[in-house]
């Protein structure tokens, strides 16, 4: 990688943070919905923990990473609304003309969608703390923070790899709904055990049930490597994919 | 006799212009359709084992006592939906042109509620259409679904007016879009998802007042246990009471626009 590579990724991550400082309005919807679900999912299905099955009595606790998550996933797919608004109005025409390698623009994006990803993460978890969720212990809060990252940086280039190839805002319920059901069709609101039949067997082939299952380890017991490898292969099958996906769509973007 | 015939035409060809646009834009079919069903076919599979807890009312499963939950999200984003798009109106300059016309101004308004109280009939229609595809029974037959659809789309009605008064007050669409979160809080507060006393605490104190409780379980009763009234009863008070409350904010919200203009 060039230096002057790093210095158009560091400016793209720059970008979406002044946006961030300037707008400070647009992050709130991606703090808001997490939080909201994760407040409304905990007492409604609160009672959940009752069942023969739920190895944990804290519905918070067993919430909490699915929040999390679903925090990184809006997060990434608001990367690839912002790329649609971008080529729509032709800001993004003006980056492809310029020098810098297809995949820079991209990384650059992923990369800020990564780093943007903490801030829903943090207030979900401070709201999770906050009504009784348990301490995942330092090595399980490393582990969420890292799995949020990588996750954000799955649902940008997902939602990146939509807008490339749509080029229209219209697409964003796509991008959104799409990492909504890939978040919640997990083991998200129960064990695997517990869940009905059709959802169990998508739960199974689902790679983000290892992701959900890692990243809840520390909540509800014990981080352990056992648990934590398979996660890591699931995403880094996912990044490589869809990443692949956007890259694809960058080089067949002309100008 | 004519002017009244006239302001029916408007509400009617106004109305049949807020369906199409719906229709055509899929970003406000998403909310409306796509992420309900997403979420009642998750949810239905994630905690359809609730039927098992201590002290759940008896149901045939979990998908039918859902799907009064499913529609009450669906008709409350709709409404959400019109409120941003009468906003939008606003901005456009649009909706000057129509209050510019001889024609009532609240023929104006109501047309845009008309059309989304058809929306909210399609999404209650889409829903039932859904549960008995996947095995659930309707209790009280066609007269139960017909009573639920009804009791749906009045309330689609009556929480549209509250999305329409503040459309009419703040004119900027930006402003009724911040107010879907709230949907989701008023939901969750609600027994839309779950039996009240199996909720936990503050949510099932705040559940057992919140009038969309009353609207849901009135929708609910003719799906999950037949016609039985009372309530489908305490139901069309509760809309009744929120038609009256958002009757009356949008009344004077469209008496502020038109003095701002």
């Amino acid at each position: 990688m060039r230096r002057q590579d790093i210095g158009t990724i560091l400016a793209l991550v720059d970008r979406s943070k002044n946006e961030l400082l300037r707008v400070p309005g647009a992050a709130i919807p991606g703090v808001l919905a997490p939080t909201i679900f994760f407040l409304g999912l905990n007492g409604v299905f609160g009672s959940l923990t009752q069942l023969t099955g739920f190895t944990t009595d804290s519905y918070a606790s067993f919430l909490v990473p699915v929040s999390v998550l679903q925090g990184a996933g809006f997060t990434g797919a608001a990367t690839g609304v912002n790329l649609a608004r971008d080529i729509e109005q032709g800001w993004l025409d003006r980056l492809l003309v310029s020098p810098a390698p297809r995949w820079v623009l991209l990384s650059g994006m992923v990369l800020a969608a990564s780093l943007r990803a903490f801030i829903p993460a943090s207030a979900v978890l401070l709201v999770g703390f906050g009504i009784g969720a348990h301490w995942p212990g330092l090595d399980g809060l490393v582990l969420t923070y890292a799995m949020v990252a990588v996750t954000a940086a799955v649902a940008a280039c997902y939602a990146s790899a939509l807008a490339l190839r749509y080029k229209s805002q219209s697409a964003a319920p796509l991008m959104q709904a799409g990492m909504l059901a890939l978040i919640l069709m997990t083991t998200a609101y129960a064990p695997m055990e517990l869940l009905q039949g059709w959802l169990q067997d998508i739960a199974r082939l689902n790679p983000m049930t290892l992701v959900v299952d890692a990243v809840r380890q520390g909540f509800i017991g014990t981080v352990t490597w056992e648990e934590t490898w398979p996660a890591i292969v699931a995403l880094a099958g996912m990044l490589a994919t869809v990443g692949a996906l956007s890259l694809r769509g960058m080089r067949r973007t002309a100008v | 006799m004519s002017g009244l015939a006239t302001n029916l035409r408007v509400v009617a060809a106004l109305g049949a212009r807020s369906v199409r646009q719906t229709f055509r834009r899929p970003q406000l079919m998403a909310p409306i359709i796509v992420f309900p069903t997403l979420l009642l076919a998750i949810q239905t599979g994630g905690a359809g084992a609730a039927v098992d807890l201590p002290g759940f009312p008896p149901v045939q499963s979990f998908l039918q006592f859902m799907l009064a939950g499913a529609i009450m999200q669906s008709l409350m984003l709709a409404a959400n939906s019109g409120g941003i798009a009468l906003a939008v109106d606003i901005e456009m300059g649009f909706t000057d042109r129509l209050f510019a016309a001889p024609i009532s101004r609240y023929a104006v308004v109501l047309g845009r509620l008309a059309g989304t109280a058809a929306l909210g009939l399609a999404s209650a229609l889409w829903f039932l259409v859904v549960g008995l595809i996947f095995g659930a029974e309707i209790a009280g037959g066609v007269p139960g679904a017909l009573v639920a659809i009804a009791l749906a789309t009045a309330a689609t009605v009556a929480i549209g007016g509250l999305g329409a008064s503040v459309a009419l007050r703040t004119g900027q669409a930006s402003i009724v879009q911040g107010m879907f979160p709230l949907v989701f809080v008023v939901l969750f507060l609600s027994t839309a998802f779950f039996p009240e006393g199996l909720m936990v605490e503050p949510a099932q104190t705040i559940a057992k007042y919140n009038p969309l409780s009353f609207v849901v379980e009135g929708i609910r009763e003719p799906i999950v246990t037949g016609l039985n009234g009372t309530d489908v009863l305490d139901a069309v008070l509760a809309i009744l009471g929120i038609a009256a409350f958002s009757l009356l904010l949008s009344a004077r919200a469209l008496r502020h626009r038109l003095k701002v203009g």
